[in-house]
């Protein structure tokens, strides 16, 4: 036997079976172990931290640019002639600010380019008139600068979104135009502009003739005061160039501009592959260097109900939406909840029935959520016929969700209190219901809370019981009461994900983002009452 | 403590109350089709921009779904309108006409279906029998039916470019996918595989070469975005939201464009409709407002608003009857 404990070392000593040698190798390979363990557990923490990185930067920095949206001022004319002070509602404002709009450009007299101008503006600027006109009537009766928000592909432009701009250039050489406006012939000095062409996409014919559809680059020169697109380049004598164009903006004389005079722009996203046109671009950028566009920040986004056009949707109605299902969810499941947690935990007789109720509610915690939305659907809706998308079905349904976890919660706080304080109680001769109320409640109050905003901030995040029920609706005014029409915060966000426009990516972004604002402060109350009242017995 | 309980109680029974009653609605409910949503959704605000009535709600909910909520019966609680991307069935009117329901029948315009890919891709020219070669779930090789044997669409027909076959698309709940199915797969069924099996023709392979990608399309596009060789299916008005990064193909030699689509030229196109509900007429306030707004020529014709938001407009003539049978709320079946 004690062989198998002992041997003897070299000296004759007796050697432990902890300090011989293959002790040494096992304790070595413990050691090694531990510290693998240690490295590979600070790995994994590592990775999901580098994760939670990532995901966050990318939403931030997708939503940033929504934090800020494009305003353009145009002197707008309020007079008497245009708006009949006796009747606001008769005007057309959105006329009036196209025509200030189109007053900034007398150049621009076709049907189509005035088009893509009014584009430029939101739609729904004749609406934002009408509202502050209402609001401070002594807007009316002369002309006052107005500003109007951006329609979105020209705010995503100058947000850099939509296209790659490079920067003007000055052109090495002379620049002759032969007109000031229309379809133009321009003459370049050198033919570097060819080689440029050349190498931007521009189609090779006959006569070494280049062509620059629309499925190139856009070259545009500035010279003269105006700005010229060029459509087709063809070597010229003694080595010039010669260009046909069209005039985006007129120039001011046919004088030919000198070396370093005329400004060359290369746009290099073809202009059939973007949603915004030269023109457009052109123009955004003479208002813009006119001073006249402004970036301020985005008061739509936030204090607006949803919208189609991307440059008009806010979150508003999605937070109220979620602010009024929120309080009928904690107004049902927390008195239920709270109650039912004390009637069994405290009261009720331990029997097969009572362990049976507690067996449905730690199972009904891990039901699915969207079982909840059926059970909303036929209970609420087709039983009792109460109105589609209404906060009050969708808080009623996330109640019938948050009550499993809040009963949990309630009833472990309730467990925690010591049984010494109930004795104590009864021992002075409080009776039951006061020893419960009077003295395990309050100290099991702050674990009870705990429990029920994490229950809420779960129930803040469902999406999918809602979308049994109607929630997942387009709804532009902002709900005013409980069975008011009304979506929340992870709905809206779930819509804009699907929504075509470009635009609405950063909106999206936005949302979550303040989504997850509103779940770190509910987590952060849970976290601050829990340090507060807990007591440690 | 107690005085909390009692309150946050009394709380809950009081909203409990308030629930049983419903009040009188005064704002028009909308469900359907998930591909005339967007188009819906602009009418309806452009209709509560105006002031003089609340926005109607607009909910997505398939065009079968919206179907069932519509034709459930008349009364506060159920849809004024609902969106769809095909035509009423025969059995969905009838459930209707039973439970008092006539719809009134609005065609709105067109949509097309749309095969795309990544601008970085290889352009293609595809016919519908290419397509149906590609997709379905078993095709005729020298006169016998098999399951699908190709892997490349070079397999399928030696123009095209030797890379995998791998094309995301709407699952079977969609409308998109039913319409897909009826406009290529029926229409350039081989006549081996119809005689083989009553459903061959709308059966889509299931080896992974298709992959059902789910209703998000924005989703869709960033796949594609990511690789090059696969292709997507989706309506016309995300490719033309997404142009600078996605290329749609030519189908029979015709590219879906605007103009081919709305002359008819493009061959995988369909019609979308709105239907409104005759017995609310009256009843429900704004739905007279909401149907001259839709058939006006500022929404729905060719400059209209809706075309920006990818809506193909129906022809003049076709605009002006339909327009005309919705102001007379001519009823289905009546």
């Amino acid at each position: 036997m004690t062989d198998a404990i002992a041997s003897f070392g070299a000296g004759g000593r007796p050697v432990s079976i902890h300090t011989d040698d293959a002790a040494k190798v096992r304790l070595k390979g413990r050691y090694r172990t531990e510290t693998w363990f240690k490295w590979l557990g600070a790995a994994a923490v590592a990775l999901a931290g580098l994760f939670l990185v990532l995901l966050l930067s990318t939403i931030v920095t997708q939503a940033i640019p929504a934090l800020r949206q494009n305003y353009l001022t145009l002197p707008i004319d309020l007079s008497a002639a245009k708006v009949d002070p006796a009747k606001l509602d008769a005007a057309n404002y959105d006329a009036i600010a196209q025509e200030a709009l189109t007053a900034k450009f007398p150049d621009v007299t076709s049907r189509q380019d005035k088009r893509l101008l009014r584009g430029l503006i939101s739609t729904g600027t004749g609406v934002f008139l009408r509202k502050d006109i209402a609001a401070d009537p002594g807007m009316l009766g002369g002309t006052v600068d107005y500003a109007v928000p951006l329609d979105d592909f020209a705010d995503l432009y100058l947000k850099g979104l939509l296209a790659d701009v490079g920067s003007d250039e000055a052109i090495s050489t002379s620049v002759t135009p032969s007109e000031t406006s229309g379809d133009i012939d321009l003459t370049f000095g050198d033919d570097a502009m060819l080689t440029l062409a050349r190498g931007h996409g521009a189609t090779e014919g006959e006569n070494g003739m280049l062509t620059l559809t629309s499925g190139a680059s856009s070259l545009l020169v500035a010279f003269n005061g105006g700005t010229v697109k060029l459509t087709a380049l063809s070597p010229g004598a003694n080595g010039t160039a010669v260009a046909k164009g069209t005039v985006i903006e007129a120039l001011d004389s046919t004088a030919p501009a000198a070396s370093g005079q005329a400004f060359l722009r290369v746009i290099d996203t073809p202009e059939a592959s973007r949603k915004i046109s030269d023109k457009m671009i052109v123009w955004l950028d003479t208002l813009k260097s006119a001073g006249l566009i402004e970036s301020r920040f985005n008061s739509i986004f936030f204090f607006t109900g949803a919208s189609r056009e991307p440059e008009l949707a806010g979150v508003w109605g999605a937070v109220v939406g979620s602010f009024l299902t929120m309080i009928v969810t904690l107004a049902i499941a927390f008195p239920i909840g709270v109650s039912a947690a004390i009637y069994l935990e405290e009261f009720a007789p331990k029997n097969r029935l009572t362990t049976i109720i507690e067996v449905n509610i730690n199972n009904l915690a891990a039901v699915p959520s969207i079982v909840f939305g059926l059970l909303g659907l036929a209970v609420f809706l087709n039983f009792f016929g109460m109105p589609r998308s209404a906060p009050v079905v969708g808080g009623m349904v996330l109640a019938l969700m948050t009550l499993p976890i809040i009963i949990i919660a309630s009833r472990a706080s309730l467990r925690a209190v010591p049984p010494s304080i109930r004795e104590a109680a009864l021992g002075i001769g409080a009776s039951k219901v006061q020893t419960v109320f009077h003295h395990v409640l309050p100290l099991a109050m702050p674990g009870i809370m705990t429990g029920t905003i994490l229950g809420m901030a779960h129930a803040l995040g469902e999406t999918a019981p809602l979308l049994m029920i109607g929630m997942v609706a387009f709804i532009v005014d902002i709900p005013g009461g409980f069975t008011d029409p009304a979506t929340i915060l992870p709905v809206q966000i779930f819509m804009w994900a699907d929504f075509p426009e470009a635009g609405f990516q950063q909106k999206t972004s936005a949302a979550i983002l303040i989504l997850l604002l509103f779940l770190v402060i509910m987590n952060a109350i849970a976290v601050i009452l829990r340090r507060r009242f807990e007591r440690r017995w | 403590m107690k005085k909390f309980l009692l309150t946050a109680s009394a709380a809950a029974l009081a909203l409990a109350a308030s629930a049983g009653y419903a009040a009188a609605r005064d704002q028009i409910q909308i469900v359907g089709s998930s591909t005339v949503f967007p188009f819906t959704t602009a009418v309806a605000e452009k209709l509560g921009q105006g002031g003089k009535i609340k926005t109607p709600v607009v909910e997505s909910t398939g065009t079968g779904g919206g179907m069932k909520l519509f034709c459930q019966g008349v009364g506060e609680n159920t849809a004024d309108f609902t969106n769809a991307s095909r035509a009423i069935k025969d059995s969905e009117l009838e459930t209707c006409k039973a439970n008092g329901v006539t719809p009134v029948e609005i065609k709105v315009g067109f949509d097309g279906i749309v095969l795309a890919n990544s601008k970085a891709g290889a352009v293609v020219d595809l016919t519908k029998e290419q397509v149906f070669k590609a997709l379905a779930k078993n095709v005729a090789v020298d006169g016998k039916v098999v399951p699908n044997p190709y892997k490349n669409w070079s397999d399928v027909d030696a123009s095209l470019p030797a890379t995998k076959i791998e094309v995301l698309g709407p699952p079977p709940t969609s409308g998109t996918r039913d319409a897909f199915v009826e406009l290529v797969m029926d229409a350039a069924c081989q006549e081996e595989v119809k005689a083989a099996n009553e459903k061959g023709c709308g059966e889509i392979r299931e080896d992974g070469a298709f992959v059902e990608a789910g209703e998000n399309d924005n989703l869709i596009v960033q796949k594609l975005e990511a690789n090059p060789n696969a292709f997507g299916i989706f309506g016309f008005s995300f490719l033309d939201q997404n142009a600078d990064k996605l290329q749609g193909h030519k189908v029979d030699g015709v590219e879906p464009t605007f103009e081919n689509i709305a002359s008819g030229d493009y061959g995988v196109s369909r019609s979308l409709y709105v239907y409104a509900k005759k017995e609310h007429v009256g009843v429900i306030p704004g739905m007279q407002e909401f149907i001259a707004e839709y058939t006006s020529e500022g929404a729905w014709g060719p400059d209209g608003y809706l075309a920006d938001k990818g809506l193909i407009p129906l022809p003049d003539a076709e605009r002006a009857k339909w327009a005309e049978n919705a102001k007379a709320l001519k009823g289905m079946g009546s």
